[in-house]
């Protein structure tokens, strides 16, 4: 055995070493990309949200539901604030929905709570990884944007809130799924300000960074918008 | 390439005086192995399983725990979050949670894809007859464990790969199969909830995932420790295709 070890070559080694360097570099240190590589995964994540939104998603399909005894015992509560948001002058509070719509709206929570109403218990799925069962009630987004009528040019629609800069970007027809709703009650009782009192989005076919808490605004809009964490590189669609 | 099920399999390379490592490598048959796929797909899916494995223990330190918010179920879990401080930092890839994801994401089409290469280059050349672990493979397998355990003085005949590595083979494709189904229970367990019913819901889909990675990196170590220990021939074969060493192919 001079230069070679059981039968490899030098050449063999260097080879393996290519292969196997890049490898262990990618692995190293936490990398997160660079700068090179970071707008190439967001790129690519963008074609993992059509397949999501195209191949991996159908709009007639409902989430599970399950049995008010089956609720969690816990529901964790996010805010990007530095405190929980709270209105100052909750009686004051009006959504306004508006953007390409003919009928542009502001409604106040009882006007809300006139409308047609559903009740679900279902499963939260957060992106970190954690699952929770609990039961919401609100107005069907699909019957707020009935009354609004949404123009031919709308296709996405924006959803602002109160708490920091918090926004989130939907595609129209997730927004209107049968289980999107603007809840208004947490396992049976008022939603409270831990949860996005007085008004927020949830759906359970969406990962919770896509349920807007807090809400101020709906904005019906030609152009996709973008969101809080989905700007940061979190998935766009976070469809489950 | 064809199967060799012959019994006579090692009588037929008189050549070849396996298993006697004192001989000159030059006395010894060079023989071409792996076709340019098989070894393309192979050093891919290294590196892509690198990639998905780090990227994946990113994403898994957001809950370092299996089950519910409110209840953690009590499954073998060595890495638990209350027990482990979560894996350190060089082992993951991505810098945080969404970094973590956009790799995981990106690099799970390339490991699709690479698996489906491989697997549609066994089937089309029928080369996975030689690796398909069957239930005829059992005996042998028996024969094989017997003779590594130095209960039987004969080395059993074989063809390519011997029962046990056929074994092997067989069982780290279907592992990889099994990673990329719970992944999709776990990234879409709405609108692919038969999936994740199938793996025992979500939270336990999240679970196989986990025990998927842990198969992976236990069966690297006991894979690259044998090839380096009892047959080093084959990494120059896996990377140049050819070889020459203890074991020359008996087909």
């Amino acid at each position: 055995m001079t230069d070679r070890i059981a039968g490899l070559s030098r050449r063999d080694f260097f080879r393996l070493g290519a292969v196997a360097g890049p490898a262990s570099l990618v692995a190293a240190c936490g990398w997160d990309g660079g700068n090179l590589l970071r707008p190439k995964l967001a790129a690519l994540s963008r074609v993992n949200d059509w397949v999501g939104e195209k191949v991996l998603h159908s709009n007639a399909r409902l989430a599970r539901v399950y049995a008010a005894a089956e609720r969690s015992s816990t529901m964790p509560a996010y805010y990007i604030s530095d405190h929980m948001p709270t209105l100052n002058n909750a009686a004051a509070w009006t959504l306004a929905v508006g953007g390409l719509v003919r009928k542009p709206m502001q409604l106040g929570l009882a006007q809300l709570q006139a409308l047609p109403r559903l009740s679900y218990t279902v499963k939260h799925h957060c992106v970190e990884g954690w699952t929770a069962i609990a039961s919401w009630t609100g107005v069907p987004l699909a019957a707020l944007t009935a009354m609004v009528e949404p123009t031919r040019d709308a296709r996405y629609v924006r959803f602002d809130s109160f708490d920091k800069d918090y926004y989130n970007g939907w595609d129209l027809e997730s927004a209107m799924h049968r289980q999107t709703i603007l809840a208004y009650a947490f396992n049976d009782r008022p939603l409270m300000p831990d949860h996005g009192a007085p008004l927020r989005l949830y759906s359970p076919v969406k990962l919770g960074y896509k349920l807007t808490k807090y809400l101020t605004t709906i904005t019906f809009t030609h152009d996709r918008p973008g969101g809080y964490w989905e700007d940061q590189g979190y998935p766009w669609l976070g469809g489950v | 390439m064809s199967d060799s099920t012959m019994p006579g399999g090692l009588a037929d390379v008189p050549a070849a005086p396996a298993f006697t490592p004192a001989e000159p490598a030059g006395a010894r048959p060079l023989v071409h192995r792996h076709h340019w796929l098989v070894r393309l797909t192979h050093w891919a899916n290294a590196v892509l399983l690198v990639g998905m494995i780090a990227s994946g223990l990113q994403i898994y330190g957001a809950f370092a725990h299996f089950g519910t918010k409110a209840h953690v179920y009590p499954l073998p879990n060595p890495f638990d979050a209350s027990r482990y401080p979560g894996f350190p930092h060089w082992t993951r890839l991505g810098g945080w949670l969404a970094g973590g994801l956009q790799w995981h994401f990106a690099l799970a089409w390339p490991f699709v894809i690479t698996g489906l290469l491989y697997a549609g280059y066994l089937l089309a050349s029928g080369e996975w007859r030689s690796l398909l672990f069957r239930p005829r493979d059992i005996r042998p397998a028996f024969e094989m464990q017997l003779y590594y355990l130095r209960l039987r003085k004969e080395h059993p005949a074989q063809g390519k790969h011997n029962a046990l590595q056929k074994g092997a083979y067989t069982f780290i494709f279907a592992l990889g199969v099994v990673a990329v189904l719970t992944g999709f229970a776990v990234y879409k367990p709405v609108q692919l909830s038969w999936l994740t019913t199938l793996f025992g819901g979500y939270e336990l889909a999240r679970y196989w995932h986990f025990v998927a990675v842990w198969l992976f990196v236990a069966f690297t170590l006991v894979h690259v420790a044998l090839v380096l220990v009892v047959d080093p021939a084959s990494l120059r074969a896996i990377i140049t295709g050819w070889y020459r060493g203890r074991f020359p192919s008996h087909d």
